[in-house]
Protein backbone atom coordinates (compact mmCIF):
# COMPACT_ATOMS: atom_id res chain seq x y z
CA UNK A 1 0.00 0.00 0.00
CA UNK A 2 2.49 2.23 -0.28
CA UNK A 3 1.33 3.60 -3.79
CA UNK A 4 -1.46 4.99 -1.67
CA UNK A 5 1.57 8.13 -1.43
CA UNK A 6 0.67 8.73 -5.19
CA UNK A 7 -2.17 10.46 -3.95
CA UNK A 8 0.40 13.72 -2.56
CA UNK A 9 0.40 14.47 -6.31
CA UNK A 10 -2.86 15.36 -6.46
CA UNK A 11 -2.76 18.89 -4.40
CA UNK A 12 0.21 19.70 -7.03
CA UNK A 13 -2.20 19.32 -9.64
CA UNK A 14 -4.97 20.70 -8.31
CA UNK A 15 -3.66 24.09 -6.76
CA UNK A 16 -0.87 24.87 -10.31
CA UNK A 17 -2.54 22.94 -12.88
CA UNK A 18 -6.05 24.10 -11.96
CA UNK A 19 -5.10 27.76 -11.23
CA UNK A 20 -5.26 28.89 -14.85
CA UNK A 21 -8.97 27.63 -14.87
CA UNK A 22 -9.88 28.95 -11.34
CA UNK A 23 -8.62 32.65 -11.70
CA UNK A 24 -11.79 34.91 -12.00
CA UNK A 25 -13.41 36.37 -9.32
CA UNK A 26 -17.10 35.11 -9.81
CA UNK A 27 -19.08 33.25 -8.88
CA UNK A 28 -18.91 34.28 -5.19
CA UNK A 29 -18.26 30.81 -3.40
CA UNK A 30 -19.39 30.87 0.10
CA UNK A 31 -18.11 34.58 0.29
CA UNK A 32 -15.18 34.30 -1.72
CA UNK A 33 -14.07 35.09 -5.14
CA UNK A 34 -13.80 32.07 -6.98
CA UNK A 35 -9.92 31.95 -7.27
CA UNK A 36 -10.00 32.00 -3.35
CA UNK A 37 -12.61 29.32 -3.02
CA UNK A 38 -10.37 27.23 -5.03
CA UNK A 39 -7.38 27.34 -3.48
CA UNK A 40 -9.04 27.01 0.35
CA UNK A 41 -11.13 24.37 -0.75
CA UNK A 42 -7.80 22.54 -2.44
CA UNK A 43 -5.76 23.54 0.90
CA UNK A 44 -8.63 21.67 3.02
CA UNK A 45 -8.68 18.77 0.41
CA UNK A 46 -4.93 18.71 1.07
CA UNK A 47 -5.65 17.71 5.00
CA UNK A 48 -7.84 14.96 4.11
CA UNK A 49 -5.52 13.68 1.30
CA UNK A 50 -2.52 13.63 4.26
CA UNK A 51 -5.14 11.75 6.50
CA UNK A 52 -6.23 9.49 4.06
CA UNK A 53 -2.65 8.47 3.03
CA UNK A 54 -1.52 8.69 6.98
CA UNK A 55 -4.08 6.02 7.84
CA UNK A 56 -2.78 3.21 4.73
CA UNK A 57 0.85 4.24 5.34
CA UNK A 58 2.55 0.70 6.19
CA UNK A 59 5.76 3.11 7.24
CA UNK A 60 3.48 4.75 9.82
CA UNK A 61 2.53 1.69 11.38
CA UNK A 62 6.36 0.56 11.47
CA UNK A 63 7.58 3.35 13.13
CA UNK A 64 4.55 3.17 15.53
CA UNK A 65 5.53 -0.21 16.90
CA UNK A 66 9.53 0.26 17.24
CA UNK B 1 0.79 54.81 30.35
CA UNK B 2 -2.35 53.72 28.26
CA UNK B 3 -4.09 50.59 28.51
CA UNK B 4 -2.37 49.44 25.17
CA UNK B 5 1.01 49.38 26.73
CA UNK B 6 -0.01 47.45 29.68
CA UNK B 7 -1.12 44.92 27.73
CA UNK B 8 2.07 44.48 24.95
CA UNK B 9 4.13 44.48 28.17
CA UNK B 10 2.79 41.66 30.22
CA UNK B 11 2.87 39.31 27.69
CA UNK B 12 6.78 41.01 27.09
CA UNK B 13 6.90 40.02 30.53
CA UNK B 14 5.09 36.10 29.86
CA UNK B 15 7.38 35.01 27.45
CA UNK B 16 10.45 36.19 28.92
CA UNK B 17 9.26 33.99 31.90
CA UNK B 18 8.17 31.22 30.30
CA UNK B 19 11.75 31.58 27.89
CA UNK B 20 13.61 31.43 30.76
CA UNK B 21 11.78 29.04 32.92
CA UNK B 22 11.68 26.58 29.80
CA UNK B 23 15.22 25.45 30.64
CA UNK B 24 14.54 23.71 34.23
CA UNK B 25 16.13 20.77 34.83
CA UNK B 26 18.04 20.49 31.88
CA UNK B 27 21.54 20.19 31.11
CA UNK B 28 22.49 22.52 28.35
CA UNK B 29 24.45 20.90 26.36
CA UNK B 30 24.49 22.03 22.89
CA UNK B 31 22.47 19.03 21.74
CA UNK B 32 19.75 20.27 24.39
CA UNK B 33 19.82 23.73 23.69
CA UNK B 34 19.31 23.70 19.86
CA UNK B 35 17.82 20.57 19.10
CA UNK B 36 15.90 20.34 22.19
CA UNK B 37 17.70 16.80 22.94
CA UNK B 38 15.63 15.04 20.67
CA UNK B 39 12.37 15.43 22.74
CA UNK B 40 9.81 17.00 21.58
CA UNK B 41 6.43 15.98 20.51
CA UNK B 42 3.69 16.58 18.09
CA UNK B 43 2.78 19.62 19.35
CA UNK B 44 6.01 21.60 19.96
CA UNK B 45 7.74 20.38 16.92
CA UNK B 46 3.75 21.71 15.21
CA UNK B 47 4.46 25.22 16.95
CA UNK B 48 7.79 25.42 15.51
CA UNK B 49 7.00 24.86 12.25
CA UNK B 50 4.14 26.74 12.35
CA UNK B 51 6.03 29.78 13.46
CA UNK B 52 7.90 30.02 9.96
CA UNK B 53 4.23 30.67 8.63
CA UNK B 54 2.85 33.06 11.54
CA UNK B 55 6.00 35.74 11.37
CA UNK B 56 5.56 39.41 11.10
CA UNK B 57 5.69 39.76 7.67
CA UNK B 58 2.57 37.66 6.94
CA UNK B 59 0.93 39.60 9.89
CA UNK B 60 1.98 43.04 8.39
CA UNK B 61 2.52 42.13 5.00
CA UNK B 62 -0.09 39.63 4.42
CA UNK B 63 -2.54 41.89 5.05
CA UNK B 64 -0.45 44.17 3.47
CA UNK B 65 -0.43 42.44 0.09
CA UNK B 66 -3.87 41.47 0.23
CA UNK B 67 -4.40 45.82 0.34
CA UNK B 68 -1.95 46.62 -2.08
CA UNK B 69 -1.97 43.94 -4.13
CA UNK B 70 -5.28 41.93 -4.15
CA UNK B 71 -5.19 38.22 -5.83
CA UNK B 72 -1.39 37.69 -6.18
CA UNK B 73 -2.02 37.30 -1.99
CA UNK B 74 -3.40 33.69 -2.17
CA UNK B 75 0.12 32.68 -3.12
CA UNK B 76 1.13 32.76 0.30
CA UNK B 77 -1.74 30.09 1.33
CA UNK B 78 -0.76 28.10 -1.87
CA UNK B 79 2.61 27.54 -1.01
CA UNK B 80 2.38 26.58 2.50
CA UNK B 81 -0.15 23.61 1.40
CA UNK B 82 2.42 22.34 -0.79
CA UNK B 83 5.55 22.56 1.32
CA UNK B 84 3.54 20.23 3.55
CA UNK B 85 2.98 17.37 1.08
CA UNK B 86 6.42 17.65 0.69
CA UNK B 87 7.68 17.50 4.19
CA UNK B 88 5.36 14.22 4.37
CA UNK B 89 7.81 12.30 2.61
CA UNK B 90 11.41 14.50 3.21
CA UNK B 91 11.39 15.10 6.91
CA UNK B 92 10.88 11.68 8.10
CA UNK B 93 13.78 10.89 5.88
CA UNK B 94 15.75 14.08 7.23
CA UNK B 95 15.14 13.03 10.60
CA UNK B 96 16.29 9.64 10.32
CA UNK B 97 19.44 10.46 8.93
CA UNK B 98 20.21 13.50 11.59
CA UNK B 99 19.26 11.10 14.71
CA UNK B 100 21.85 8.43 13.19
CA UNK B 101 24.51 10.87 12.81
CA UNK B 102 23.19 12.80 15.62
CA UNK B 103 23.52 16.42 13.55
CA UNK B 104 22.53 19.58 15.24
CA UNK B 105 22.13 21.37 12.00
CA UNK B 106 21.20 22.05 8.71
CA UNK B 107 25.04 22.37 7.63
CA UNK B 108 25.67 19.17 9.62
CA UNK B 109 23.55 17.60 7.34
CA UNK B 110 25.34 18.48 4.10
CA UNK B 111 29.15 17.93 5.51
CA UNK B 112 27.72 14.61 6.53
CA UNK B 113 25.48 13.30 3.50
CA UNK B 114 28.84 14.95 0.97
CA UNK B 115 31.56 14.06 3.53
CA UNK B 116 32.89 17.21 3.33
CA UNK B 117 33.14 19.96 6.30
CA UNK B 118 33.85 22.42 3.16
CA UNK B 119 30.45 21.81 2.08
CA UNK B 120 28.88 22.41 5.50
CA UNK B 121 31.15 25.98 5.40
CA UNK B 122 30.26 27.47 2.61
CA UNK B 123 26.06 26.23 3.53
CA UNK B 124 26.19 27.62 6.68
CA UNK B 125 27.58 30.79 5.06
CA UNK B 126 24.83 30.96 2.91
CA UNK B 127 22.49 30.17 5.58
CA UNK B 128 23.61 33.20 8.01
CA UNK B 129 23.88 35.64 4.54
CA UNK B 130 20.04 34.73 4.22
CA UNK B 131 18.89 34.92 7.72
CA UNK B 132 20.24 38.20 9.41
CA UNK B 133 18.12 40.32 6.64
CA UNK B 134 15.03 38.01 7.42
CA UNK B 135 15.91 38.56 11.34
CA UNK B 136 16.24 41.97 10.49
CA UNK B 137 12.62 42.40 9.04
CA UNK B 138 11.00 40.65 12.21
CA UNK B 139 12.89 43.59 14.02
CA UNK B 140 11.64 46.20 11.88
CA UNK B 141 8.08 44.60 11.93
CA UNK B 142 8.02 44.46 15.65
CA UNK B 143 9.29 48.43 16.00
CA UNK B 144 6.62 49.13 13.46
CA UNK B 145 3.80 47.23 15.28
CA UNK B 146 4.97 48.14 19.07
CA UNK B 147 5.21 51.85 18.11
CA UNK B 148 1.71 52.19 16.39
CA UNK B 149 0.06 49.83 18.96
CA UNK B 150 1.03 52.56 21.37
CA UNK B 151 -0.07 55.10 19.58
CA UNK B 152 3.24 56.38 19.31
CA UNK B 153 4.15 56.30 23.41
CA UNK B 154 6.94 53.87 22.77
CA UNK B 155 9.45 54.50 19.88
CA UNK B 156 10.08 52.02 17.50
CA UNK B 157 14.15 52.01 18.01
CA UNK B 158 13.00 51.37 21.73
CA UNK B 159 10.61 48.67 20.58
CA UNK B 160 13.15 47.01 18.80
CA UNK B 161 15.93 47.34 21.76
CA UNK B 162 13.56 45.99 24.16
CA UNK B 163 12.26 42.63 22.16
CA UNK B 164 15.82 42.14 20.85
CA UNK B 165 17.29 42.01 24.35
CA UNK B 166 14.27 40.00 26.18
CA UNK B 167 14.94 37.32 23.48
CA UNK B 168 18.32 37.53 23.58
CA UNK B 169 18.26 36.70 27.59
CA UNK B 170 15.66 33.95 27.03
CA UNK B 171 17.95 32.28 23.66
CA UNK B 172 21.15 32.09 25.94
CA UNK B 173 19.22 30.52 28.33
CA UNK B 174 16.84 28.22 27.28
CA UNK B 175 17.96 27.72 23.56
CA UNK B 176 14.98 26.31 21.62
CA UNK B 177 13.27 25.22 24.52
CA UNK B 178 12.77 28.90 24.79
CA UNK B 179 11.34 29.39 21.86
CA UNK B 180 9.20 26.78 21.81
CA UNK B 181 7.53 27.61 25.08
CA UNK B 182 6.80 31.38 23.82
CA UNK B 183 5.67 29.72 20.69
CA UNK B 184 2.71 27.91 23.00
CA UNK B 185 1.46 32.00 23.85
CA UNK B 186 2.50 33.00 20.37
CA UNK B 187 -0.15 30.62 18.59
CA UNK B 188 -2.76 31.17 20.94
CA UNK B 189 -2.91 35.04 20.79
CA UNK B 190 -2.48 35.04 16.65
CA UNK B 191 -5.25 32.44 16.59
CA UNK B 192 -7.65 34.64 18.55
CA UNK B 193 -6.46 38.11 17.17
CA UNK B 194 -6.60 36.74 13.44
CA UNK B 195 -10.07 35.35 13.19
CA UNK B 196 -11.52 37.84 15.57
CA UNK B 197 -10.52 40.57 13.20
CA UNK B 198 -11.02 39.06 10.28
CA UNK B 199 -14.67 38.30 10.80
CA UNK B 200 -15.44 41.57 12.76
CA UNK B 201 -13.85 44.29 10.51
CA UNK B 202 -15.41 42.87 7.32
CA UNK B 203 -19.09 42.53 9.01
CA UNK B 204 -18.69 45.67 10.86
CA UNK B 205 -18.02 48.05 7.79
CA UNK B 206 -19.59 45.93 5.33
CA UNK B 207 -21.99 43.97 6.91
CA UNK B 208 -19.87 40.35 5.64
CA UNK B 209 -17.56 38.51 3.25
CA UNK B 210 -19.14 38.22 0.29
CA UNK B 211 -20.69 41.80 0.40
CA UNK B 212 -17.31 43.20 1.12
CA UNK B 213 -15.78 41.29 -1.77
CA UNK B 214 -18.32 43.03 -3.89
CA UNK B 215 -17.77 46.41 -2.88
CA UNK B 216 -13.97 45.50 -3.82
CA UNK B 217 -14.99 44.31 -7.38
CA UNK B 218 -17.10 47.06 -7.80
CA UNK B 219 -14.76 49.48 -6.84
CA UNK B 220 -11.46 47.80 -8.53
CA UNK B 221 -12.41 45.49 -11.16
CA UNK B 222 -10.05 42.53 -11.51
CA UNK B 223 -8.18 43.47 -8.24
CA UNK B 224 -8.86 40.20 -6.37
CA UNK B 225 -7.74 37.68 -9.59
CA UNK B 226 -4.42 37.37 -10.96
CA UNK B 227 -3.21 40.31 -13.50
CA UNK B 228 -3.01 39.35 -17.38
CA UNK B 229 0.62 40.61 -16.62
CA UNK B 230 3.26 40.90 -13.95
CA UNK B 231 1.82 38.90 -11.10
CA UNK B 232 -0.11 36.58 -13.64
CA UNK B 233 -0.79 33.00 -13.77
CA UNK B 234 2.40 31.97 -14.58
CA UNK B 235 4.31 34.08 -12.28
CA UNK B 236 1.49 32.51 -9.24
CA UNK B 237 2.64 28.83 -10.19
CA UNK B 238 6.37 29.52 -10.85
CA UNK B 239 6.50 31.63 -7.33
CA UNK B 240 4.34 28.64 -5.42
CA UNK B 241 6.59 25.86 -6.64
CA UNK B 242 9.85 28.08 -5.90
CA UNK B 243 8.31 29.00 -2.55
CA UNK B 244 7.43 25.19 -1.43
CA UNK B 245 10.64 23.40 -2.36
CA UNK B 246 12.69 26.49 -0.27
CA UNK B 247 10.27 26.35 2.41
CA UNK B 248 12.02 23.99 4.71
CA UNK B 249 15.63 25.17 3.73
CA UNK B 250 15.85 28.11 5.87
CA UNK B 251 18.46 26.73 8.13
CA UNK B 252 16.25 27.42 11.37
CA UNK B 253 13.57 25.31 10.27
CA UNK B 254 15.17 23.02 8.79
CA UNK B 255 17.13 22.82 12.46
CA UNK B 256 13.57 22.62 13.69
CA UNK B 257 13.09 19.32 12.21
CA UNK B 258 15.68 17.58 14.53
CA UNK B 259 13.59 18.84 17.37
CA UNK B 260 11.02 15.75 16.82
CA UNK B 261 11.07 12.70 19.16
CA UNK B 262 9.69 10.59 16.20
CA UNK B 263 9.15 10.63 12.49
CA UNK B 264 5.42 10.18 12.71
CA UNK B 265 5.44 13.78 14.59
CA UNK B 266 5.99 15.01 10.56
CA UNK B 267 3.56 12.94 9.34
CA UNK B 268 1.18 13.88 12.20
CA UNK B 269 1.64 17.39 11.17
CA UNK B 270 1.46 17.28 7.65
CA UNK B 271 -2.32 16.89 8.13
CA UNK B 272 -3.21 19.15 10.76
CA UNK B 273 -0.87 22.21 9.20
CA UNK B 274 -2.46 22.86 5.74
CA UNK B 275 -5.49 23.43 7.80
CA UNK B 276 -3.86 25.31 10.08
CA UNK B 277 -2.59 27.80 7.92
CA UNK B 278 -5.99 29.14 6.81
CA UNK B 279 -5.66 31.08 9.77
CA UNK B 280 -4.06 33.66 7.27
CA UNK B 281 -7.27 33.89 5.51
CA UNK B 282 -8.26 35.80 8.03
CA UNK B 283 -5.11 38.22 7.94
CA UNK B 284 -5.65 38.53 4.56
CA UNK B 285 -9.73 39.63 5.25
CA UNK B 286 -8.49 42.90 7.62
CA UNK B 287 -6.33 43.90 4.24
CA UNK B 288 -9.29 43.93 2.14
CA UNK B 289 -11.64 45.12 4.63
CA UNK B 290 -9.05 48.17 4.93
CA UNK B 291 -8.98 48.97 0.89
CA UNK B 292 -12.06 51.16 0.71
CA UNK B 293 -12.05 52.49 4.59
CA UNK B 294 -8.82 53.79 4.79
CA UNK B 295 -7.25 54.27 1.22
CA UNK B 296 -4.63 56.32 0.86
CA UNK B 297 -1.91 54.02 2.50
CA UNK B 298 0.72 54.21 -0.55
CA UNK B 299 3.87 51.88 -1.40
CA UNK B 300 5.28 50.22 1.70
CA UNK B 301 2.98 51.90 4.08
CA UNK B 302 0.37 49.39 2.43
CA UNK B 303 1.97 46.95 5.97
CA UNK B 304 0.23 49.28 8.05
CA UNK B 305 -3.18 48.38 6.83
CA UNK B 306 -4.43 46.21 9.47
CA UNK B 307 -2.85 48.25 12.51
CA UNK B 308 -4.37 51.59 11.18
CA UNK B 309 -7.74 49.99 10.45
CA UNK B 310 -7.60 48.67 14.08
CA UNK B 311 -6.89 51.76 15.52
CA UNK B 312 -9.54 53.41 13.87
CA UNK B 313 -11.75 50.79 15.28
CA UNK B 314 -11.21 49.44 18.07
CA UNK B 315 -10.60 50.64 22.25
CA UNK B 316 -6.89 51.00 23.05
CA UNK B 317 -7.20 47.33 25.10
CA UNK B 318 -7.94 45.69 21.95
CA UNK B 319 -5.39 47.09 19.96
CA UNK B 320 -2.87 46.38 23.11
CA UNK B 321 -3.64 42.68 22.39
CA UNK B 322 -2.91 42.96 18.84
CA UNK B 323 0.37 44.70 19.60
CA UNK B 324 1.19 42.06 22.02
CA UNK B 325 0.60 39.22 19.21
CA UNK B 326 2.81 41.32 16.81
CA UNK B 327 5.18 41.22 18.85
CA UNK B 328 5.59 37.54 19.73
CA UNK B 329 5.37 37.17 15.53
CA UNK B 330 8.65 38.72 15.45
CA UNK B 331 10.25 36.96 18.99
CA UNK B 332 9.57 33.47 18.28
CA UNK B 333 11.57 33.33 14.86
CA UNK B 334 13.64 35.69 16.11
CA UNK B 335 14.74 33.64 18.93
CA UNK B 336 14.95 30.76 16.57
CA UNK B 337 16.95 32.54 13.88
CA UNK B 338 19.46 33.52 16.72
CA UNK B 339 19.99 30.32 18.14
CA UNK B 340 20.07 28.65 13.94
CA UNK B 341 22.88 31.50 13.33
CA UNK B 342 25.02 31.02 16.30
CA UNK B 343 24.91 27.44 16.02
CA UNK B 344 26.10 27.53 12.73
CA UNK B 345 29.27 29.98 13.07
CA UNK B 346 30.04 28.01 16.09
CA UNK B 347 29.49 24.54 15.12
CA UNK B 348 29.97 24.29 11.19
CA UNK B 349 32.39 27.49 10.85
CA UNK B 350 34.81 27.92 13.97
CA UNK B 351 35.20 24.15 14.80
CA UNK B 352 35.85 22.94 11.45
CA UNK B 353 38.95 25.54 11.39
CA UNK B 354 39.97 24.69 14.84
CA UNK B 355 38.86 20.82 14.86
CA UNK B 356 40.73 20.81 18.37
CA UNK B 357 37.71 22.75 19.88
CA UNK B 358 35.97 20.56 23.09
CA UNK B 359 32.05 20.67 22.60
CA UNK B 360 31.70 22.18 25.66
CA UNK B 361 33.66 24.84 24.70
CA UNK B 362 31.94 25.00 20.69
CA UNK B 363 28.32 25.16 22.95
CA UNK B 364 29.96 28.12 24.76
CA UNK B 365 31.24 29.64 22.11
CA UNK B 366 27.51 29.56 20.42
CA UNK B 367 25.45 30.99 23.43
CA UNK B 368 28.06 33.98 23.16
CA UNK B 369 27.48 34.38 19.37
CA UNK B 370 23.67 35.19 20.16
CA UNK B 371 24.52 38.59 21.45
CA UNK B 372 27.06 39.07 18.72
CA UNK B 373 24.29 38.49 16.17
CA UNK B 374 21.99 40.39 18.17
CA UNK B 375 23.93 43.28 17.33
CA UNK B 376 24.49 43.00 14.00
CA UNK B 377 21.14 42.64 13.39
CA UNK B 378 20.48 45.89 15.10
CA UNK B 379 23.31 47.66 13.30
CA UNK B 380 21.24 46.62 9.85
CA UNK B 381 17.88 47.53 11.13
CA UNK B 382 18.40 51.51 12.36
CA UNK B 383 21.45 51.83 9.65
CA UNK B 384 20.72 48.97 6.79
CA UNK B 385 18.79 51.12 3.87
CA UNK B 386 18.33 49.84 0.79
CA UNK B 387 21.39 47.01 1.06
CA UNK B 388 19.27 45.06 3.27
CA UNK B 389 16.05 45.05 0.98
CA UNK B 390 18.46 43.86 -1.93
CA UNK B 391 19.24 41.12 0.80
CA UNK B 392 15.94 39.97 1.87
CA UNK B 393 14.90 39.81 -1.54
CA UNK B 394 17.11 37.23 -2.13
CA UNK B 395 17.12 34.82 0.98
CA UNK B 396 14.68 33.19 0.05
CA UNK B 397 15.80 32.27 -3.25
CA UNK B 398 19.47 31.94 -1.95
CA UNK B 399 18.15 29.17 0.40
CA UNK B 400 16.76 27.87 -2.19
CA UNK B 401 19.50 26.68 -3.86
CA UNK B 402 20.11 24.30 -1.44
CA UNK B 403 17.18 22.46 -2.35
CA UNK B 404 18.61 19.78 -5.55
CA UNK B 405 21.77 18.80 -3.66
CA UNK B 406 19.59 17.98 -0.26
CA UNK B 407 16.91 15.90 -2.17
CA UNK B 408 19.30 13.88 -4.06
CA UNK B 409 21.42 13.38 -0.93
CA UNK B 410 18.05 11.89 0.06
CA UNK B 411 17.66 9.09 -2.70
CA UNK B 412 19.54 5.73 -3.02
CA UNK B 413 21.62 6.08 -5.55
CA UNK B 414 22.79 9.43 -5.20
CA UNK B 415 25.22 10.40 -8.40
CA UNK B 416 25.99 13.89 -6.79
CA UNK B 417 29.56 14.63 -5.60
CA UNK B 418 30.97 16.72 -2.72
CA UNK B 419 32.22 18.67 -6.22
CA UNK B 420 28.80 19.14 -7.88
CA UNK B 421 27.27 20.10 -4.35
CA UNK B 422 29.41 22.68 -3.78
CA UNK B 423 29.81 23.74 -7.64
CA UNK B 424 25.98 23.79 -7.93
CA UNK B 425 25.10 25.69 -4.85
CA UNK B 426 28.11 28.95 -6.07
CA UNK B 427 26.39 29.06 -9.29
CA UNK B 428 23.19 29.42 -7.97
CA UNK B 429 24.03 31.56 -5.20
CA UNK B 430 26.02 33.84 -7.84
CA UNK B 431 22.80 33.61 -9.97
CA UNK B 432 21.16 34.76 -7.67
CA UNK B 433 22.87 37.54 -6.40
CA UNK B 434 23.38 38.83 -10.01
CA UNK B 435 19.73 39.09 -10.43
CA UNK B 436 18.53 40.50 -7.72
CA UNK B 437 20.92 43.12 -7.80
CA UNK B 438 21.04 44.25 -11.19
CA UNK B 439 16.68 43.80 -10.91
CA UNK B 440 16.75 41.77 -13.42
CA UNK B 441 13.69 39.59 -15.02
CA UNK B 442 13.00 36.86 -17.31
CA UNK B 443 11.57 39.90 -19.03
CA UNK B 444 14.62 41.75 -18.91
CA UNK B 445 16.88 39.33 -19.85
CA UNK B 446 14.69 38.06 -22.50
CA UNK B 447 12.52 40.71 -23.84
CA UNK B 448 11.50 38.59 -26.58
CA UNK B 449 9.96 35.57 -24.63
CA UNK B 450 5.63 35.27 -24.90
CA UNK B 451 4.44 37.31 -22.22
CA UNK B 452 3.93 34.18 -19.65
CA UNK B 453 7.43 33.26 -19.76
CA UNK B 454 8.36 36.70 -18.94
CA UNK B 455 6.25 36.67 -15.82
CA UNK B 456 7.87 33.29 -14.37
CA UNK B 457 9.43 33.60 -11.22
CA UNK B 458 13.28 34.80 -12.07
CA UNK B 459 14.59 32.32 -9.36
CA UNK B 460 13.54 29.49 -11.77
CA UNK B 461 16.30 30.79 -13.57
CA UNK B 462 19.01 30.31 -10.98
CA UNK B 463 17.74 26.86 -9.77
CA UNK B 464 18.28 25.46 -13.42
CA UNK B 465 21.97 26.72 -13.86
CA UNK B 466 22.26 25.19 -10.30
CA UNK B 467 21.05 21.87 -11.03
CA UNK B 468 22.92 21.84 -14.79
CA UNK B 469 26.28 22.52 -12.71
CA UNK B 470 25.49 20.00 -10.16
CA UNK B 471 25.16 17.25 -12.67
CA UNK B 472 28.09 18.37 -15.17
CA UNK B 473 30.19 18.88 -12.18
CA UNK B 474 29.21 15.84 -10.27
CA UNK B 475 30.01 13.98 -13.89
CA UNK B 476 33.27 14.89 -14.41
CA UNK B 477 35.30 13.99 -11.23
CA UNK B 478 33.04 10.29 -10.54
CA UNK B 479 34.99 8.75 -13.77
CA UNK B 480 38.95 9.84 -12.57
CA UNK B 481 37.82 8.31 -8.80
CA UNK B 482 36.32 5.63 -9.99
CA UNK B 483 39.51 4.55 -11.82
CA UNK B 484 41.72 5.66 -8.94
CA UNK B 485 39.39 3.11 -6.74
CA UNK B 486 39.74 0.51 -9.33
CA UNK B 487 43.39 1.16 -9.97
CA UNK B 488 43.51 1.01 -5.44
CA UNK B 489 41.90 -2.35 -5.51
CA UNK B 490 43.69 -4.20 -7.50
Amino acid sequence: MKGIRWLMVLPFLGILGGIPFANKVTPYVLGMPFILFWIVAWVILTSVIMAVVYRFDPEVREEERT
Amino acid sequence: MNGALIIIFAFLLLSLYLGVQARKGKDMNLEQWTVGGRGFGTIFVFLLMAGEIYTTFTFLGGSGWAYGKGGPTFYIIAYGCLAYVLSYWMLPKVWKYAKEHQLMSQSDFFASKYNSPLLGVLVSLVGVVALIPYLVLQLKGLGIIVSEASYGTISSAAAIWIGVLSVTVYVMISGIHGSAWTAVVKDIMILVVAVFLGLYLPFHYYGGIEPMFTAIEEAKPGFLALPDKGMSVSWFISTVLLTALGFYMWPHTFGSIYSAKSANVFRKNAMILPIYQLVLLFVFFVGFAAILQIPHLEGSDADLALLRLSIQTFDPWVVGLIGAAGLLTAMVPGSMILMTASTLLAKNVYKVFSPSATDEQVAKLAKYLVPVIALISLYFTFRGGNTIVALLLMGYSLVTQLFPSLVLSLMKNNFVTKQGAFAGIIAGVVTVAYITLSGSSIGTLFPSLPQAVQDLNVGIIALIVNIVVTVVVSWIPTRSVSVDTEKSTM
